[in-house]
């Protein structure tokens, strides 16, 4: 594999967990429980899009094969996506949401944090601005987190049950390839191994203040990173994808 | 064929007057999002920075400089969107700061402010300058602004976010 394709691997890899999450934020609008909510879901989401048009637009960049971010976005099929799976789960009801998010945005807060020191400046350049957005979701998110778990019995049960389902999936944000390892020694991308124990002792405190218990069955699902996606993405592609696939030169 | 009539300066200080789209009050220029312009043999080049990586008022910005452009007869022009270094609510100068608060937004408090996980800065009212208030919604009518009230005056107000 040569820098440049474990490059675009890598970009994709960010852009797409950025377009999956923003995709799944975006399906509470005109659904979230207040007004406010529905607000700072939709804005998350906006961030996202924003991050994904950024990313998927340089790594059709670094193919140097014309790619548009849309194309990227619009005419891939499911085994080309590269998202982490976590992020393709649909959403079970709002303590799913947030707690997946507080896992996520978490991990994306010293993902980002660790990557505006990359030596590609494209990608130092979208860190710098991506790392100032996931904090702001991580407030929000871990917020909420601790509200619903050390809130009523019901919200209690429900931020429980989606973190015990969530948790199986975390391991694949902390999956690696080879080209991993090739960009790792060109200083371009972030050590995730090194992110983990960091990440780790963040969500333990957010759980231990939100009353919430980790689960004890360590095992992990992963494949995200090999193309091999839960039965969920398909469906979210299909309909994200709709329009753009029945009229491909469409204009808005 | 370019218009070597025009300098630099006198070109800045004709996209100095654009406003921001969603916070007319300020410029493009008062928010630290027109960066550049670069001459050279094939044309006008402008170069802007967004706020927010999903700002929707880039496009229309663009457009609003390529329109100003045009209508001056400065051409070719065209806009490039850089995001190094990135922007910062640190750039704005502080009179685009008192031109917000006067419009009722608080401006932000210092980049360094984000850093806090669970902040507990305290925002001014706008209105009234009462260091009462409370954050209702972290995220408001844009990405770049919470939304507050103020227990003093008892308005309710919007904050621009610290980036
Ligand atoms: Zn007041």
């Amino acid at each position: 594999m040569t820098k440049e394709q474990a490059l675009y691997n890598y970009c994709v890899r960010l852009g797409d967990n950025a377009l999956v999450q923003s995709y799944r934020l975006s399906e509470w609008c005109s659904n979230a429980p207040i007004l406010e909510e529905d607000l700072a879901l939709t804005n998350m989401a906006l961030d996202m899009t924003g991050r994904a048009q950024l990313l998927l637009q340089y790594a059709g960049k670094v193919a140097g094969h014309g790619k548009t971010a849309d194309d990227m976005a619009y005419r891939r099929a499911e085994r080309e996506y590269r998202n982490d799976l976590i992020s393709e789960l649909p959403d079970a009801d709002f303590a799913f949401t947030m707690v997946r998010q507080m896992l996520v945005s978490t991990f994306e807060c010293f993902l980002y944090a660790a990557l505006v020191s990359s030596s590609d400046k494209e990608i130092a350049a979208i860190a710098a601005k991506a790392v100032k957005e996931a904090r702001y979701h991580m407030a929000h998110t871990s917020e909420w987190v601790i509200r619903l778990g050390d809130g009523t019995e019901e919200s209690n049960r429900r931020a429980q049950s989606a973190l015990n389902i969530l948790w199986s999936y975390t391991g694949g944000l902390f999956e690696t390839t080879d080209a991993d390892a090739l960009l790792l020694s060109e200083g371009m991308a972030a050590d995730v191994s090194q992110i983990k124990t960091k990440w780790q002792e963040n969500i333990e405190a957010i759980l231990r203040e939100a009353k919430l218990i980790l689960p004890a069955d360590d095992y992990q699902q992963t494949g995200g990173r090999q193309g091999l996606h839960t039965e969920y993405l398909g469906h979210m592609l299909t309909e994200m994808q709709y329009l753009h696939r029945t009229y491909p030169e469409a204009i808005w | 064929m370019v218009n070597t009539t025009y300098t630099k300066s006198q070109i800045i200080d004709l996209l100095a007057g654009i406003p921001d789209p969603e916070i007319p009050v300020v410029s493009i220029q008062e928010m630290g999002m027109l960066r550049d312009v670069v001459i050279t043999e094939e044309g006008y080049d402008i170069i802007i920075t967004p706020t927010y990586t999903g700002c929707p008022a880039m496009g229309r910005i663009e457009q609003d400089i390529l329109g100003m452009m045009e209508q001056h007869d400065i051409a070719p022009a065209k806009v490039t969107l850089t995001l190094d270094p990135a922007w910062s609510t640190d750039w704005m100068s502080d009179e685009a700061r008192e031109k917000l608060r006067k419009y009722g937004i608080a401006p932000p408090l210092h980049s360094s402010c984000n850093k806090a996980r669970f902040g507990d800065n305290v925002i001014h009212c706008p209105i009234c300058n009462s260091e009462h208030t409370s954050m209702v919604s972290r995220f408001g009518s844009t990405a770049c602004k919470s939304l507050y009230r103020c227990n003093s005056c008892l308005e309710s107000f919007e904050y621009f976010k610290c980036h």
